[in-house]
């Protein structure tokens, strides 16, 4: 049985319809639908994509276009539940999510999100521009249907590529000042496209039976735990040296390059204890996915703090 | 002549009131701030807000 087959027959007792019951949903669930965290993460990167951009843009103009990304980060998360919701329901660290829990319905974390993401991306084309727009858009449409409907289920290299989505948000708000994108705002992108599998293969690394057992083909569960590992360590090889590129390139200070060489160094030292960690998987690996959260949050703010908005260091320095 | 239906349609326990209401009030907030937000906006923007590159 493939991997596919094998999600396609978790759907049936989720798909089964009878007379719709009224909703007991709560404003929270919608929340939760929305996976508030990851939109705090799509919109902190999208916030330094912004404050980094050259130019300037009104206050208010900037946090509608922050609002707007926000929004359609939130409406991909629900078409996400929307359509995972027969896998959510048999992993362990997704079955309380508001669908499979049966407070939301399939459907109605459908319409949710297809009507968040069409506002937020007409909203941020009619009040900010049409490239932060558009941008915005195909990000939604990578998110739901390359990664989710098509790569998830079907490939290990699925958060490889799939990844893209998450890397999207810095260039939104680069665009949604300039409105247009440049190697900055590329090189952003590179770092959290090259960051997304070693943060999500150590998850996975400690959650490989949850895989297995909803079908998902991520990558410890079809080649196994040494192949992830030597991956791993692959990929934060990739990380490291894009991490400090931004230092290399000018476009950042002696603040930014200082921490992007020290974390890079830790995340290193981290991806090589995975690889040989002699010990059970799961403290090398927690201790990788921990720390990669840290990693990039750093690398982020220490770039917002040294250039945004013109440099608060370069202003409280003068 | 007709019969009156024998079921009294949906009844909604207090439950699901309670819910139901919750959600509309965050949809009337959510709609009146969307309907704040075009406002300033147009006050930022100015007189030519249609007018602009894309």
């Amino acid at each position: 049985m493939s991997f596919v087959s094998a999600g396609a027959d978790l759907r049936g007792p989720l798909a089964a319809s009878g007379p719709a019951e009224p909703s007991l949903a709560t404003v929270g669930d919608y929340i939760a639908l929305m996976k508030p965290r990851v939109m705090s993460l799509v919109v902190f990167t999208a916030l330094v994509g912004l404050a980094v951009a050259p130019g300037s843009l009104h206050p208010v103009t900037a946090f509608t276009a922050l609002l707007c990304i926000a929004v359609g980060a939130g409406a991909s998360g629900a078409l996400n539940m929307w359509y995972d919701a027969d896998v959510d329901a048999v992993m362990t660290r997704t079955a309380r999510r508001p669908v499979p829990m049966g407070r939301i319905r399939p459907g109605e974390a459908l319409a949710f999100g297809l009507t968040l993401g069409s506002f937020a991306v007409v909203v941020l084309g009619l009040l900010v521009n049409w490239v932060a727009s558009t941008l915005l858009a195909f990000t939604i449409f990578f998110y739901v249907v390359i990664y989710t409907i098509w790569l998830k289920r079907s490939t290990p290299q699925n958060i490889v590529i799939g990844g893209a989505a998450g890397a999207f948000p810095p260039m939104i708000g680069w665009a949604a000042v300039t409105g247009s994108v440049s190697l900055e705002p590329v090189l952003l992108f590179l770092i959290i496209f090259f960051w997304t599998p070693p943060h999500f293969w150590a998850l996975a690394l400690y959650r490989t039976e949850d895989y297995a057992r909803a079908g998902i083909p991520m990558l410890p569960v079809v080649s196994g735990d040494a192949s992830t590992r030597r991956h791993i360590l692959l990929y934060t090889l990739i990380l490291v040296p894009l991490g400090v590129a931004p230092w290399a390139f000018g476009y950042t200070g002696f603040l930014y390059g200082i921490t992007a060489v020290l974390t890079g160094a830790i995340m290193l030292t981290l991806g090589w204890q995975v690889l040989h960690e002699s010990r059970p998987a799961e403290r090398a690996s927690r201790n990788l996915f921990a720390f990669s959260i840290l990693y990039l949050f750093l690398l982020f703010a220490v770039l917002l703090v040294e250039r945004g908005w013109g440099g608060l260091i370069t202003r409280l320095t003068a | 002549m007709g019969e009156q239906p024998d079921d009294d349609g949906i009844v909604l326990t207090e439950a699901q009131k309670r819910a139901r209401r919750s959600r509309s009030i965050a949809i009337a907030f959510a709609l009146a701030a969307l309907v704040i937000l075009f406002y300033v906006m147009t006050l930022v923007k100015g007189p030519a807000v249609l007018i602009r590159p894309i």
